[in-house]
């Protein structure tokens, strides 16, 4: 199993006292390397979800294991250690540091790992990815598409076992739409990582083999109809 | 990638904002700089390493004013002493030099000071081990005069060549009455620089200083005055016989008819009695024997020897050390201003920021990482600007150097260090460090979550 939630609560107090319940999820699965997309309406929490298996935030209760590891029970600061070397990320905003070029942003995924910066493994990624001409371009100097394989290339850095990637296709015209879906799923299939893909696109949704709704598994969104 | 190559490209992307305020620590490093080197000049230049005499003998009086007036030859001298008591001195077991120094006068173009002395003081060293070093001739008659290099490239004067004669020029007493002596000297010699007060003196012989008219006593007065101070008897017939003596001596007359109008005044041999000096720059055989000298001096009412270190320090300590520490403490606040700025600059870039940082923390890096890198942020701008401020200041005291040198006599040595130029780097580093933990702190609260989503 890459992935395996039980009994998952995240709550939220709101400005006014009130308490909102975003996410309540007694189980879910990612086997390894299989690839899942998620789909469900905005607000209806898929981002916190997101936030709590790569262990940015944590579950009021409840168990998130990746690879086997209870990530809910580790301290901070080796959460993320572990994020960093088993958790990769593509952003809906690709989020990639404008100071630095291409490469730089790849080996950075790699430097706050802890392991060796391997510039020769980010080359190849971003060979990989169809960028090995522009290397040393920094994100303003290249094209939305182009950013997003640069991230594509960094969340696959450091070997994870699981690929997140949150509305990665958003942002990216319909050509790269495409390009950016295969590439990440031949990336991920290749490299046997699993990959779970939030999304509100029916359209990308349609090209998975495992498609979950959120709202069938989140408890939260039959109770109060709506979160974050 | 380090965390200081990684502070270093969020450096580079605010490259304006970023250079600006490492420029503002610069200047005030470069200030600091030039502070400590040119205090570390004046107080080797004030210390016992740049005067080659044990002792300087003079009137009583202030020590400082004796010190200032014959090694640095600034204000006006104190009273005199005989030339006799000279002679006695210089007799004494114990000394091994005893040269006699009078002052008083100036040239008339310039004026710069003039030295009435003997050879020995231009054989003798100006520094411990630094000899003088002499182009053309030394005394070789009573008129001549030996120019310190300042002198001779200020008044254009030199010795005499296959094309000029020699500059011939005359003196302005120095006293209340300015007055033009009529006795020409001609300069026989030029001194090489020495970055001493002598590079801007005019010496001339002993013999020449005496044999201007004014510059000694009529004989009774002269008499009684050695008396006075050696304490023979002083009565009326007393004077009169020694004086009459004297004169026998000398072969002049005891009252010298006053000058008729329009009548040359001749120079001639002054005698012995009526000469004075208006210091003594002495070398005992030992540091026990100046020490001694000093305690023995110290009794009598007239004399005085001055350790010439002793007032100069003193002066240093209470003065310039005083001045040193205000502009030292000013420096500073200059610096730590530069340093509010740097706080201030990068403060502001922390809102614009908290993205950057949320995504370091998404992927993987760790609250003190990020931490670490705003630190190494402010320390790289610290010690950027403090190393570039080191090398202004050591530029400006380079390109200072040869001006103040024209315009005071001071020698800079332009690559002079100070050691404590040490401390600037380290105590750079800690300010860095305090300025850098705020925003640093900001960076360590950094709320992932809410950062990405914004």
């Amino acid at each position: 199993m890459s992935l395996e939630l039980t009994n998952v609560l995240k709550t939220y107090r709101e400005p006014d006292g009130n308490i909102l319940t975003v996410l309540d999820i007694e189980r879910f699965q990612i086997g390894s390397a299989e690839q899942v997309v998620l789909v469900g309406a905005s607000g209806g929490g898929k981002t916190s979800l997101l936030n709590i298996i790569s262990g940015i935030s944590t579950p009021d209760r409840g168990s998130v294991k990746v690879d086997g590891n209870e990530i809910t029970r580790l301290p901070e600061v080796a959460r993320d250690r572990f994020r960093a070397e088993r958790i990769g990320f593509v952003f809906q905003t690709f989020n990639l540091l404008p100071a630095f070029s291409a490469l730089e942003n790849v080996l950075l995924g790699m430097s706050f790992s802890g392991k060796r910066v391997d510039s020769k493994r980010a080359l190849q990624l971003l060979q990989r990815v169809g960028l090995g001409h522009r290397t040393t371009h920094r994100p303003p100097q290249l094209s939305v598409g182009e950013q997003q394989r640069v991230a594509v290339a960094r969340a696959l850095a450091n070997q994870p076992s699981l690929l997140l990637a949150d509305e990665p296709t958003a942002n990216v015209d319909v050509k790269n739409q495409d390009l950016i879906l295969d590439l990440i799923r031949e990336a991920c299939a290749e490299s046997k990582v699993a990959l779970l893909m939030v999304t509100h696109s029916t359209e990308v949704a349609s090209r998975f083999p495992r498609v979950d709704r959120l709202e069938n598994f989140n408890r939260a969104a039959l109770t109060t109809g709506a979160a974050r | 990638m380090n965390l200081f190559s990684i502070a270093w490209k969020s450096i580079r992307q605010r490259f304006l904002a970023s250079s600006l305020t490492a420029f503002s620590v610069a200047l005030g490093v470069m200030l600091m700089v030039a502070v400590l080197v040119i205090y570390g000049i004046m107080d080797r230049m004030f210390s016992q390493q740049s005067i080659a005499y044990d002792l300087i003998v003079g009137p009583k009086g202030s020590d400082m004013q004796l010190v200032l007036n014959t090694v640095y030859r600034v204000g006006s001298p104190l009273q005199n002493l005989p030339y006799l008591y000279y002679e006695e001195l210089k007799k004494d077991s114990r000394i091994e030099t005893a040269i006699p120094f009078c002052l008083g006068d100036a040239t008339e173009k310039g004026g710069f000071p003039i030295v009435g002395t003997t050879e020995e003081y231009l054989e003798h060293p100006y520094t411990p081990g630094e000899k003088f070093k002499l182009k053309g001739d030394g005394f070789t008659s009573s008129f001549d005069a030996i120019i310190g290099s300042e002198v001779a490239r200020v008044n254009g004067w030199d010795i005499a060549t296959t094309d000029k004669p020699a500059t011939q020029f005359q003196l302005i007493h120095g006293g209340a009455e300015s007055h033009k002596h009529e006795e020409k000297f001609t300069v026989r010699g030029v001194l090489a620089p020495t970055g001493t007060p002598n590079d801007k003196t005019v010496f001339i012989h002993l013999n020449g200083f005496y044999a201007i008219s004014g510059h000694d006593a009529p004989l009774k007065e002269a008499v009684k005055r050695w008396h006075e101070f050696s304490g023979k008897g002083t009565s009326e017939s007393d004077i009169n016989a020694a004086a009459a003596e004297w004169a026998q001596k000398c072969g002049i007359p005891i009252e010298e008819p006053p000058p008729k109008p329009g009548e040359h005044h001749h120079h001639h041999h002054a005698c012995d009695v009526q000469k004075e000096v208006t210091a003594i720059l002495v070398n005992t055989k030992s540091v026990v024997i100046a020490a001694m000298f000093n305690g023995e001096m110290k009794r009598g009412y007239k004399v005085q020897a001055v350790n010439p270190v002793v007032p100069m320090q003193r002066l240093m300590t209470d003065i310039l050390g005083n001045v040193r520490a205000v502009l030292v403490v000013m420096t500073s606040l200059i610096i730590i201003v530069s340093g509010v700025g740097i706080f201030v600059s990068i403060y502001n870039s922390m809102s614009d920021r908290r993205k950057e940082i949320a995504i370091m923390r998404a992927l993987g890096a760790q609250r003190r990482t990020v931490f670490s890198i705003i630190l190494a942020e402010s320390i790289l701008l610290c010690f950027g600007g403090g190393i570039f401020g080191m090398l202004l200041g050591h530029g400006l005291v380079f390109a200072a150097a040869p001006v103040v040198q024209q315009q005071t006599g001071i020698l800079i040595n332009p690559l002079a260090f100070e050691q404590i130029e040490f401390v600037l780097l380290p105590a750079l580093i800690a300010l860095a460090s305090l300025i850098g933990i705020v925003p640093g702190l900001s960076a360590y609260r950094t709320d992932v979550a809410r950062a990405l989503a914004d």
